[in-house]
């Protein structure tokens, strides 16, 4: 298997460029929508709409004073923010972010790391590592609320991995491959995962804000509760680390929302499958990706922050029964070779079912009291 | 002791039932996302400073000024009743005899430091010849303390300025003293 070695590199000098600085204005991106929804416009006298602010933002931190705290233990301090953002960049070697073809052929492909059989496993394992940057983190920084925060954070991380996990097994199933690339092609081929799947899109989707330490689920880094939660103590360049590994995994897991149950790079008029097209089915996915970007931005400013109780009790008690049950539908539907177009109206009878479940007959006050 | 309650005291509330369509959330998730993407399109209450300014109300009280009459003369008389109203004691007075037959005095030197005065309007209420007022001006700036204490001069200045702009018309009857000018010798 012939590796190219200048193609692999350019792509990953690419991939980390656009990933830095789209991370940079993703955060400019964030504060421009979040003023907006709010009724004001965002910053917008650096540059023409502000499109500055982030150099200038950039600047700032890097000129910052890097405080240390006295009493912290150095090694992990240090090490707790290059952990976050190097793991957040390595999830992406096997993301593919435009067409990808099968082996014989030597073009140029849009993925740093070509032909992985194990892509989504791969993506885990390595975003699991991220629960060793907020621990560390949270520990090291030798403060009350900074180990509050550490330790809600990784239960939180720790607890949302399981229903990300079984979520995906279904896709997996129906394709029969761990590989991105061949998921894309097969969505390709036939109609697009979520509408086989849209249950298990769901639950995905709310694991991924979880281990996205976003809205709703932002309890470790709420400035109302924990001050900054395990990033309270780092400044400058530290800081940037966090904030840049967080808006990295946002990216990942919205390239991973569009790979798995929306097709990818696939459109069905303007990006067929097939070896054609290399750059609309770039933009495609790009267009794709901004949407859940957005997606993610506006969610922030809609629900209200879960409480850690709550939190807990949706993954283990909600969100792990359904990704169980999604999974044993669909291998119901693979043994026995029915259509995979039945199990659509099963996700959603699950999500029905469920639901009904859960609105138990609650006694009555007046009835509860004379009881006691 | 255990007081036991009546019945009648006690008000029992059930808490609202909710349906099989709500226990998923989604719907309101759903209403919640309309309302923030109407926002997102509707339009802002931002008001872009320096480009734009609030709209000040009628009786803003900015910078101090000293009134002009119809021949150009400074209206203020030199009574002291401004300085005696200040809560900041921070106008200061020098009286003179004045060079026009229709007044007694006038002032020869008319000092008020803008740093210590809390704008607060007394010395506008108190004057009985509407001589000082203030103007809707409050971006000041200045580089030392000693440029901040405006002196009967600047406070002229800003008069001009004022009327001149038609942002600040003279909330007095022009030309004439005030009532207290009407009383007998």
């Amino acid at each position: 298997m012939s590796f190219n070695i200048w193609y692999t590199l350019i792509t990953i000098a690419v991939v980390i460029a656009v990933l830095l600085g789209g991370g940079l204005y993703l955060v400019l991106l964030e504060r421009k929508v979040s003023a907006w929804v709010q009724d004001r416009l965002g910053p917008n006298r650096v540059g023409m709409y502000g499109l500055i602010q982030p150099i200038a933002d950039a600047f700032k931190l890097l000129f910052k004073e890097d405080v240390i705290p006295g009493r912290v233990d150095k090694v992990l301090f240090l090490a707790a923010p290059a952990i976050a953002v190097t793991t957040a960049m390595l999830a992406f070697a096997v993301v593919p972010f435009g067409r990808t073809t099968v082996p014989p052929d030597e073009t140029y492909q849009f993925v740093i790391a070509p032909r992985v059989d194990i892509g989504i496993v791969f993506v885990f394992a390595v975003t699991s590592l991220t629960v060793y940057a907020i621990l560390l983190s949270g520990w090291s920084s030798n403060n009350k609320f900074s180990f509050i925060g550490g330790l809600r954070s990784s239960a939180q991380l720790v607890s949302y991995e399981i229903p990300m996990g079984m979520s995906i097994l279904g896709v997996v199933l129906m394709t029969g491959s761990l590989n991105l690339e061949r998921i894309i092609e097969n969505q390709a081929e036939s109609w697009w995962n979520i509408f086989f799947q849209p249950l298990a899109f769901l639950i995905f989707m709310v694991s991924a804000f979880a281990e996205c330490n976003r809205l709703p689920f932002d309890l470790p880094e709420a400035e109302q509760e924990l001050v900054g939660g395990y990033h309270t103590e780092y400044s400058g360049l530290k800081f940037v680390f966090f904030y840049l590994g967080e808006y990295t995994h946002l990216v990942t897991t919205s390239f991973l929302f569009v790979i798995l149950f929306f097709g990818g790079w696939h459109f069905p008029l303007i990006a067929p499958a097939g070896p054609g097209g290399a750059i609309v089915k770039l933009i495609v996915m790009s267009l794709k990706v901004s949407i859940f970007i957005l997606f993610y931005l506006l969610i922030r400013w809609t629900i209200p922050r879960f409480r850690f109780d709550q939190l807990m009790g949706l993954a283990w008690k909600v969100l792990i029964p359904l990704a169980l049950a999604n999974l044993v539908c669909v291998m119901v539907v693979k043994q026995i070779g029915w259509t995979p177009w039945l199990l659509l109206p099963i996700s959603i009878a699950l999500l029905f079912a469920s639901a009904g479940l859960t609105v138990a007959p609650r006694p009555s006050p007046r009835t509860a009291a004379h009881g006691l | 002791m255990l007081m036991s309650i009546a019945e009648t005291d006690i008000r029992w509330l059930e808490e609202p039932k909710i349906g099989l369509v709500e226990q998923l959330y989604l719907p309101a998730i759903f209403a919640g996302l309309q309302t923030t993407v109407r926002h997102m399109f509707s339009p802002k209450v931002t008001i872009q400073y320096p480009e734009e300014h609030l709209p000040l109300p009628p009786n803003y009280r900015g910078v101090h000024r000293l009134n002009r009459d119809e021949q150009g003369r400074v209206k203020c008389v030199a009574c002291y009743m401004c300085a005696t109203a200040c809560p900041a004691h921070c106008i200061d007075i020098v009286a003179a005899a004045s060079p026009w037959p229709d007044r007694e005095k006038y002032p020869e030197t008319f000092v008020i430091d803008e740093l210590r005065c809390i704008y607060c309007g007394m010395c506008e209420e108190a004057c009985p010849v509407d001589a000082i007022e203030l103007t809707s001006l409050s971006d000041l700036t200045g580089l030392t303390r000693e440029e901040m204490m405006f002196d009967k001069e600047k406070l002229l200045s800003v008069f001009d300025q004022t009327v001149a702009a038609g942002t600040d018309p003279v909330r007095t009857s022009t030309g004439k003293l005030g009532t207290a000018s009407e009383l007998p010798r």
